[in-house]
């Protein structure tokens, strides 16, 4: 039975990849750990090893081909006595199959059925055009979320030789998420610092380097892993400007992604939201879309103060414009109207913002009008755009991955009961994370995240539909 | 702990058996006064906090002066300092002044901090002291990375972070090592050993008493020092800062001290015996044996020792009452600050 080479996930998160080279032809022996293929999406470059011995007997993705989902057969290896008659039994490449434009034949299982990688919920569809901070007319790239963050950070490092990035792998690896590509070449090795793999420490470090008048940007491979680093960061960095009357400040960044990628269970999947917008003294920017998190980003950069920047592994690779402008900076601390609505308001930020918009857009043709804010900054909050819309639709749910108990819903709700009770229509409704750490089992990791349904529920139920 | 030298002695000797050379006339009579500054400061403070003019905690630094007084005179323009709680002898060696530190203890208006930050948080930009940190340890990264920033400019400055024998045992110390080894900081870690971790003897808390050691696996070269001498802190200072100017990374030095006093105000001190307290105030004061080196040396006379007790003694009532006095910071202080 000839053995199908599969096209493999880098990451958990990974969909699809470029073929981009084949190391050997057909009719090649191979063997166990042969080097037969490279792969690479925008984050990694991998090569494919054979895991049988044979023949390469037949290429079906040739090299160059883009976008090769995950789990597509790329080649078949034949065994000893296998000839390429063999082949016929396998199943055909998809690229053959789309070119027969045959009804959708019943795919044959293969024997040892590989299961379905978790699909990441979809990008929220955020276009930034709408933003009244960028002058009409504006030309717009199309870039990434990683693509927006660095270049955030390059332009800084250009307008300012104060700024400095470090952290895990940031340099010579060019970052385990590849958002500093390229820094180390454009930069050198004394702004673009790899770390050891001690957040306490390299956290504290840079806050000394802040007190000294550095500017730096200090990258945690996750956000998980800064609560190692969460006294210097709360005791040090937000605090010394009170407790030294106004003399002392820290302007330093913390980045990184936030929040649950995709199966690397409870360990690597928390939402730090909440926990960081709790302490006075801290800003907390989380961005849905590449402008946001170029613009805001860069204005983080320049903020006197400590700045935690949340950023989301899944959104790192979505794609969206971004102004073509010489100096591109958003205000901190304030919230877009994502999409306009009058029936209910929508509240969310960052990976939340992808439930809300697919919600609003199934609710439309239920006809209910929602408006989606994106609050981008979550401290200090834009409580002026959330109660603006409240007024206007009496009704409102919030969205976040975190957790409930002293969620940011939580906080939201609060505001809009203290500022807007009158208006109200109906109970703010929340959906946020499960109560439970995050599982790894697709199926209850799917369970445990807010879904696109919860929120049209949620919505549903503030409208008494 | 190796015990300090014994008695006061003109020729005094490093732990490794090098001289320790002597102290100019001008040096002995200016380590004389600032130690005896920190010393009134903090019997002042002891009482202000027994009269219930200062609140919280407040760690006094009696016994201890010769270990700050000797490694400021090392520093040069532009070099840091950064310390724990333990901070007024640090503040006053900086040459912060005695008003606005006792100002600061009472809460009020006119404090380095306006009254917000307390025994535990003072700074001054001015004079190169970035606190004053209340966390056990987390001054020993902060400081590395004030390191980092003078390496990261290319000046020749230095930093000096302090910390204690119970933070020495704090991970983040050693995590801050590794960096300052791997990126050749120009940090001088100065350990005071004063024996007590609050009421945690040495040896009941450190598989390695010998704290200069805790730096071989990173290859950090360390020493012990006599704290207690300010001589042998001066030498031993100037050996460091010189290694750290050359670039050739951080350097640790252990000083072996003593705290009369107990860890905080509120601390009752039955973890040791008054014998031990007393032998060390007896034999081994550091002011007592500048004091006793000036006059065996003619460097002053009686008469002019007590010209210096005085005016020290009315620095430190005129902070006492200035800071008695001073009005308590403006409500409307609540909420500045918090950003700039």
């Amino acid at each position: 039975m000839p053995t199908e080479v599969l096209m493999p996930a880098l990451s958990p998160t990974m969909e699809k990849g470029n073929l981009s080279k084949w190391l050997k032809k057909e009719g090649d022996k191979v063997k166990s750990g042969d080097v037969i293929a490279e792969i690479e999406t925008d984050k990694a470059t991998m090569e494919v090893e054979a895991v049988d011995e044979g023949t390469l007997g037949k290429i079906l993705v040739p090299e160059g081909t883009a976008d090769v989902a995950v789990n597509t057969p790329i080649a078949v290896i034949l065994s000893e006595g296998e000839d390429k008659g063999a082949i016929k039994d396998a199943r055909p490449s998809p690229l053959e199959k789309a070119a027969e434009s045959a009804p959708p034949a019943k795919a044959e299982k293969p024997a040892a059925p590989v299961p379905p990688q978790p699909k990441a919920p979809e990008a929220p569809a955020v276009h930034a055009a709408s933003d009244p901070d960028i002058p009409e007319g504006t030309e717009m790239v199309t870039m990434t979320m990683r693509e927006a963050l660095r270049d955030a950070m390059a332009e800084e490092m250009r307008r300012d030789k104060d700024v400095f990035v470090m952290g895990e792998e940031v340099a010579e690896y060019q970052g385990a998420y590849k958002v500093t590509q390229g820094l180390l070449q454009q930069f050198g090795a004394g702004r673009v610092i790899d770390t050891p793999i001690t957040e306490h420490g390299f956290a504290g470090l840079g806050v000394g380097a802040a007190l000294a008048g550095l500017k730096p940007i200090v990258e945690f491979m996750t956000f998980n892993f800064a609560m190692q680093a969460m006294d210097q960061i709360v005791n040090s960095a937000a605090k010394t400007l009170y407790m030294s009357g106004g003399q002392m400040g820290c302007q330093i960044v913390f980045r990184g992604p936030n929040g649950a990628a995709a199966r690397v269970a409870a360990q690597h999947s928390q939402d730090y939201s909440s926990w960081y917008s709790h302490i006075p003294g801290l800003k907390v920017i989380a961005p849905s879309n590449a402008a946001d998190a170029k613009g805001l980003l860069k204005a983080a950069i320049r903020d006197p103060n400590p700045v935690i920047f949340l950023e989301n592994e899944i959104l790192y690779g979505h794609s969206s414009p971004v102004p073509k402008l010489d100096d591109f900076v958003l205000p901190i601390g304030k919230a877009r109207i994502a999409r306009p609505g009058n029936d209910v308001t929508i509240v969310a930020w960052s990976m939340g913002m992808s439930y809300a918009l697919q919600a609003a857009e199934q609710l439309a043709k239920e006809g209910i009008d929602a408006e989606v804010i994106d609050l981008r900054t979550l401290k200090p909050m834009d409580v002026d755009s959330i109660i603006a819309s409240v007024q206007k639709t009496g009704r409102a749910v919030t969205v976040e991955e975190g957790w409930k108990q002293s969620g940011v819903g939580a906080e939201i709700a609060a505001q809009i009961m203290e500022l807007a009770f009158d208006y109200l229509d109906a109970p703010v409704a929340r959906v946020t994370g499960k109560d439970v750490p995050m599982p790894y089992a697709a199926n209850l990791e799917k369970l445990a995240l807010p879904s696109v349904a919860e929120v049209i529920e949620a919505a549903k139920a503030v409208c008494y539909r | 702990m190796a015990s300090p030298k014994k008695a006061p002695s003109a020729d005094a000797k490093a732990f490794d058996g090098r001289p320790v050379p002597d102290f100019s006339k001008d040096e002995e009579l200016a380590a004389y006064r600032t130690m005896l500054t920190i010393r009134r400061f903090e019997e002042k403070a002891g009482q202000m906090y027994g009269m219930g003019l200062i609140g919280g905690f407040c760690h006094l630094y009696i016994g201890q002066e010769a270990v700050v007084v000797g490694m400021q005179l090392v520093l040069k323009p532009g070099d840091e300092v950064i310390t724990g709680y333990r901070d007024h002898g640090h503040m006053i060696a900086t040459g912060m002044e005695p008003k606005g530190v006792m100002a600061e203890l009472t809460g009020r208006a006119h404090g380095y901090s306006k009254g917000k930050g307390g025994s535990m948080h003072m700074f001054s930009v001015e004079k190169g002291f970035y606190g004053g940190h209340g966390i056990v340890g987390a001054p020993v990264p902060l400081g590395t990375g004030l390191a980092f920033a003078n390496k990261y400019r290319g000046n020749k400055n230095i930093c000096l972070t302090y910390f204690g024998d119970g933070a020495a045992n704090q991970g983040q110390v050693y995590e801050s090592f590794n960096m300052a080894e791997l990126w050749k900081l120009p940090v001088v870690y100065v350990i005071e050993n004063n024996r007590y971790a609050m009421g945690t003897a040495i040896t009941r808390s450190s598989a390695e008493t010998n704290l200069s050691r805790r730096g071989i696996s990173f290859n950090i070269p360390g020493e012990q020092v006599d704290g207690m001498d300010v001589r042998a802190v001066k030498a031993a200072g100037e050996k460091a800062a010189e290694w750290c100017r050359a670039g050739k990374g951080p350097y640790i030095l252990e000083m072996l001290t003593y705290r009369y006093r107990g860890h905080s105000m509120s601390d009752p001190a039955k973890y040791r015996t008054r014998e031990e307290v007393d032998e060390v105030r007896t034999h081994h004061d550091p002011i007592d044996m500048v004091r006793h080196r000036i006059l065996e040396k003619k460097l002053a006379t009686e008469d002019a020792l007590k010209k210096i007790d005085t005016a020290v003694r009315d620095l430190i009532n005129d902070a006492a009452e200035f800071a008695t006095h001073d009005p308590e910071p403006d409500a409307g202080e609540l909420y500045t600050d918090v950003y700039r």
